[in-house]
């Protein structure tokens, strides 16, 4: 019982410590809201008139894709941030104190749900001026975002793991396109997955990027009136779908990346 | 008194590299014990063990009586670490810091943020507590590392290269403050570079070289064992250099070696500082030009061409 309350606390003080960083290096968070605004006006304006969603307009398709893609996006600061912590050599500092062998990877994926939400709420805001909106209930809407926010979570665990693989952040910023391009595009992120060649549909049905775009969508009331019901199992119970690959992505990479912090030497 | 750190036989492997290969040392409570070796010969190595940073290959350790294989999370409430490299946050404020470093070792928030503050100001650093790290200079940067290593006040205290890169002043800074701790009861274990440090601050030294103990003791017995001093005289003229040679004869306690080339000779002496100005005072008298004149003392490498018969050990980058 005091182990795990200690635990508690020197995650919270990690992310603490986490926090503080981010306000401090306000070019990254710059950056980090940027990069989602620039998405949705090119999707919108560049693709938004080539691609066309039956009974609906391709602006509300667009934007809980771009919400997944860019959570999944935003989890390789998570392996980042691991990887610089790494490099400076403040893990060391770290490694040699009593506190809980879990804090330093439950604070820094905790912390970096911050950048989440922020980039979230930009990105809404930038949804709502080029035509984007909510036509569900509050708390649905809610649901939906909290959703968002679960699924990056949990996918921060996967690039936690590689950042302390490849203790680069120069490596990890390129390694991470390598998983997360296919992820978010083979899927339907930007065009209907229905219309995607035989295996890439396959692909695209079961991604779980897929699942979390599609429950945001129905959360949002972003899907128009009459469209028929999607035939793969993941997308006709995509909250459940998405709530399975949280637990899955979770039971497998947390256990791993904080065996591979106790276990990582000092590499200097 | 009982030994407050006690190793034996680590042996540490890096594929090629054998960085330990069977050192064995004790630390006695409230002593300080000077681990003085090249870049290479394993000190960080030992130390990074010791602070259960990484587990030996062999071999067995006990820091404050606790295992540090079988118990490292126990060992970790009992030591505080600084190294060569300061391992801070440079976005982190230096009270931030330390604050975090408090909560990390459980202290309660009152306690972490007091503690904070007092060793700010231990270390001169109370008016540049509230800006980042990123603005100190290095010597700021060393001090706030160790005080981010006596944050739980730990009786066992390893500094790994305290001082390495520092400037004179910042290096003697540091120094005051180490003897300071261990005037207080800190245990102390110091990898060092520099004779002089070990000799400022260490009651024992353990000479190692490739992973290996090769020499211990008390800094004067490894001192007198290594040598004495010596006077370097450059004359201007190499005609000269013999009647210098047999003027300064009688100061001389081994063997005197004149390079005519060069023009210099080196005379070994005891007696340092009035031995160097008598011999001068006796150079002037016999109207010989002198060029440049000093008192070298034993450096690292002498005591390595003394104790092993080789010049310190080329640099490896497993440290």
């Amino acid at each position: 019982m005091k182990e795990l309350v200690y635990a508690a606390n020197d995650a919270a003080v990690i992310a603490w410590r986490n926090v503080i960083r981010i306000r401090r290096v306000p070019d990254l968070l710059v950056f980090v809201l940027i990069s989602p605004i620039m998405f949705v006006l090119l999707f919108a304006f560049v693709f938004g008139n080539s691609i066309d969603i039956p009974g609906g307009s391709y602006r509300e398709f667009l934007i809980a894709g771009i919400f997944a893609q860019t959570v999944v996006f935003g989890a390789s600061f998570t392996g980042a941030g691991l990887a610089e912590d790494i490099q400076k050599g403040i893990i060391n500092r770290f490694r040699a104190l009593p506190m809980s062998r879990s804090a330093l990877l439950v604070g820094r994926t905790l912390s970096d749900v911050v950048y989440n939400v922020l980039s979230l709420l930009v990105m809404a805001l930038t949804g709502l001026l080029v035509g984007w909106g909510i036509s569900s209930s509050a708390l649905d809407a809610a649901t939906g975002f909290a959703l968002l926010l679960l699924f990056a979570y949990a996918f921060s665990w996967v690039m936690a793991y590689v950042g302390l693989l490849v203790p680069s952040v120069e490596v990890i910023n390129n390694a991470s396109f390598i998983v997360t391009m296919p992820l978010t595009f083979v899927a339907n992120t930007f065009v209907p997955a229905e219309n995607l060649p035989p295996l890439l549909r396959t692909f695209a049905l079961w991604n779980p990027v897929s699942a979390v775009t599609q429950a945001t969508r129905e959360l949002f009331g972003n899907i128009p009136p009459g469209t028929p019901p999607p035939e793969a199992w993941p997308l006709r119970h995509p909250v459940l779908y998405t709530l399975l690959w949280v637990g899955l992505l979770i039971a497998v990479f947390a256990p791993l990346a904080v065996r591979r912090y106790r276990s990582s030497v000092d590499k200097r | 008194m009982p030994n407050l750190v006690e190793a034996s036989g680590l042996v540490k492997r890096y594929r090629e590299v054998t960085a330990l290969d069977g050192l064995d040392l004790a630390v006695a409570e409230g002593s300080v014990l000077g681990l003085l070796g090249p870049n290479g010969a394993g000190k960080t190595t030992a130390v990074s063990i010791l602070a259960t940073l990484l587990t030996p290959d062999a071999g067995s350790a006990r820091v404050a009586g606790i295992d540090v294989v079988a118990r490292p999370q126990e060992v970790r409430r009992h030591i505080g670490l600084s190294g060569q490299f300061a391992a801070l946050d440079e976005h982190l404020t230096g009270f931030e810091n330390l604050f975090m470093v408090g909560r990390l070792y459980h202290l309660g928030k009152p306690r972490a943020r007091n503690r904070a503050v007092e060793l700010l100001e231990l270390f001169e650093l109370t008016e540049a507590g509230g800006r980042p790290v990123k603005t100190y200079s290095g010597g700021m940067r060393r001090r706030l590392d160790l005080a981010g290593a006596l944050v739980a006040a730990p009786p066992v205290l390893f500094l790994d290269e305290p001082t390495t890169g520092l400037d004179p002043y910042s290096r003697r800074q540091l120094w005051e403050v180490i003897r300071g701790m261990v005037g207080d009861g800190t245990t102390v274990l110091l990898t060092t570079q520099y004779l002089e440090e070990a000799d400022r601050l260490a009651d024992r030294i353990l000479v190692i070289d490739h992973g290996r103990a090769i020499a211990e003791g008390a800094p004067d017995e490894l001192k007198s064992r290594i040598g004495a001093e010596r006077i370097e005289v450059t004359v201007t003229d190499a005609a000269v250099l013999e009647e210098a040679r047999q003027l300064l004869a009688r100061f001389a306690v081994g063997e005197q070696q004149a390079d005519a080339r060069s023009r210099s000779l080196i005379t070994p002496i005891a007696g340092g500082m009035p031995v160097l100005s008598a011999a001068l005072q006796e150079l002037q008298r016999a109207g010989i030009a002198v060029r440049d004149i000093g008192l070298r003392r034993p450096t690292l490498d002498d005591v390595f061409l003394t104790l092993t018969g080789h010049v310190s050990a080329p640099e490896e980058n497993d440290e």
